[in-house]
């Protein structure tokens, strides 16, 4: 067992994980390069958003909602400052606060280390953003944004899938006990 | 104050939490500041890892590019050879052109300068089929007024003299042939004696008595004596001099370039003519364009500009 201690929420034993040091801010700030670097060099992977997932994984495995909030809110708060002067500081930051808060508290009473599980939670958690952000956008900055479409529904799955092994390699993140 | 019970914490923050951020995002939307201070905080956080990943990229995608995303180098390689082939061929014929044109205008400027002296331009269209004898053929004869014991040159000196009259074509026997002389003189030292063959390359001065002086390097022209080509039609340069009894063993590299002839005049007269102001306005002419070792390859040109 690579865990450190564990909830007990009635009959359910829920394993909170705990991460070498540095490993949540190297993994934050790796998945905000790769992020950045993906426009740049490969076009077909925009879509793809490798700090949201990182934000769902530490969420789901941290299962501390005030943690995981405010781990969303600095993921998100970096992607917006990265992407640019046209997206305000607040717009991602807003969308990853919810994740890392509800993946948090999902975390801790599901069990979220099933590879079906997470595939499900982390095509949830994406539908989720993206209703954020579009809800953010419309309300807050009255800029009109689809809702959903095609394209969106292929990126939740392929972040879905590609974020399973993702979720994988990032458990090697783990101290054990 | 309030207390918020422990269960609760975690909600309240985020309220908290999204509230701030709802506010920034209302000051930015009033004052359009976009938050320069967090942005320049987080860009230079994440520059030096954009960095390293654009060098990791870079690197990755070099093996990948390089090393296996090889399907289709084979048939690009396979194409590219065929392109290159048909390039090489059109530069191969490119660089012939150019070097006919070169010729080509030396003849008309060497022809231009010669007006007055009647002479037939011809092209050479076979040589002797064996090394005993070092003749060309020519493509004008009888009909273009063509003769025996006529004058053949180039632009560049002496070539030999016409020793078999056809109907269209007619032989030439080359100065380097064992059989073939030339009335010749030094430039300098007007030292007259025939100029012979010996079926290599180089020519030799006959008959240069062992007291006289020769230089390497001296200019040797026809005489005019030997009445079948006009007096200063530049012969060669002495390349060697040997002492010998009774006559020196004199070497002469010839003017003309006789191992590799396309065109030739074949003069109808011995009217002198005027050959060293041609010598230095085709080697300034001559050596930017033409390229190495093209005029072996080069077709033979059509003379036709220069007939009379």
């Amino acid at each position: 067992m690579n865990d450190t201690f564990e909830l007990r929420g009635g009959e359910t034993h829920i394993e909170v994980h705990k991460f070498f040091p540095g490993a949540i801010a190297g993994a934050t700030i790796l998945a905000l390069a790769l992020q950045a670097a993906f426009p740049v060099y490969v076009r077909r992977l925009d879509f793809l958003d490798l700090p949201l997932l990182v934000t769902i994984y530490f969420g789901l495995s941290r299962r501390n909602p005030s943690t995981g909030l405010l781990l969303g809110m600095t993921i998100g708060l970096l992607q917006d400052s990265l992407s640019g002067p046209k997206v305000p500081l607040g717009l991602y930051g807003i969308a990853k606060t919810v994740v890392g808060y509800l993946a948090s508290s999902i975390g801790a009473r599901l069990d979220t280390e099933h590879p079906l599980a997470r595939f499900s939670l982390i095509v949830a958690f994406f539908v989720l953003h993206q209703a954020v952000l579009v809800l953010t956008r419309r309300l807050l900055l009255a800029q009109p944004e689809p809702w959903f479409n095609l394209h969106l529904a292929m990126a939740a799955g392929v972040n879905a899938v590609l974020g399973v092994p993702l979720f994988l390699l990032l458990d090697r993140l783990r101290r054990s006990s | 104050m309030v207390a918020i019970p422990p269960r609760h914490r975690s909600l309240a923050l985020l309220a908290g939490v999204l509230l701030a951020q709802v506010m920034l995002l209302a000051v930015q939307i009033k004052r359009e500041s976009r938050g320069r201070l967090i942005r320049v905080w987080a860009v230079s956080a994440v520059t030096p890892f954009e960095r390293t990943g654009a060098w990791g990229f870079g690197k990755v995608r070099g093996v990948w590019h390089h090393y296996f995303a090889l399907q289709t180098t084979a048939r690009e390689n396979e194409a590219l050879r065929i392109e290159n082939d048909a390039l090489k061929l059109t530069i191969s014929q490119l660089q012939s052109k150019a070097a006919e044109a070169d010729r080509l205008g030396l003849l008309l400027h060497f022809k231009a300068n010669n007006e007055k002296t009647p002479m037939v331009g011809a092209r050479v269209i076979g040589a002797s089929a064996g090394p005993a004898s070092r003749t060309i053929e020519i493509d004008r004869g009888e009909r273009d007024g063509v003769r025996s014991n006529q004058a053949v040159i180039t632009p560049d000196g002496a070539v030999g003299k016409v020793i078999e009259v056809y109907r269209d074509s007619a032989q030439v026997l080359l100065l380097t042939d064992k059989e073939s002389g030339v009335g010749a003189m030094l430039v300098a030292s007007r030292i007259q004696s025939p100029v012979g063959g010996n079926g290599e390359l180089m020519l030799t001065m006959k008959y240069v008595a062992a007291e006289d002086t020769v230089n390497v390097g001296e200019k040797v022209v026809t005489s005019g004596m030997d009445k079948i080509f006009p007096r200063d039609v530049p012969v060669g340069t002495v390349v060697e001099v040997k002492p010998g009894s009774p006559f020196k063993q004199v070497r002469v590299a010839p003017a003309a370039k006789l191992d590799r002839l396309e065109e030739v005049f074949v003069l109808l007269t011995q009217e002198p003519l005027e050959f060293q102001k041609e010598a230095e306005a085709t080697s300034s002419a001559a050596a930017p364009s033409t390229p190495a070792g093209t005029s072996e390859t080069a077709p033979q040109a059509s003379p036709a500009v220069v007939k009379p």
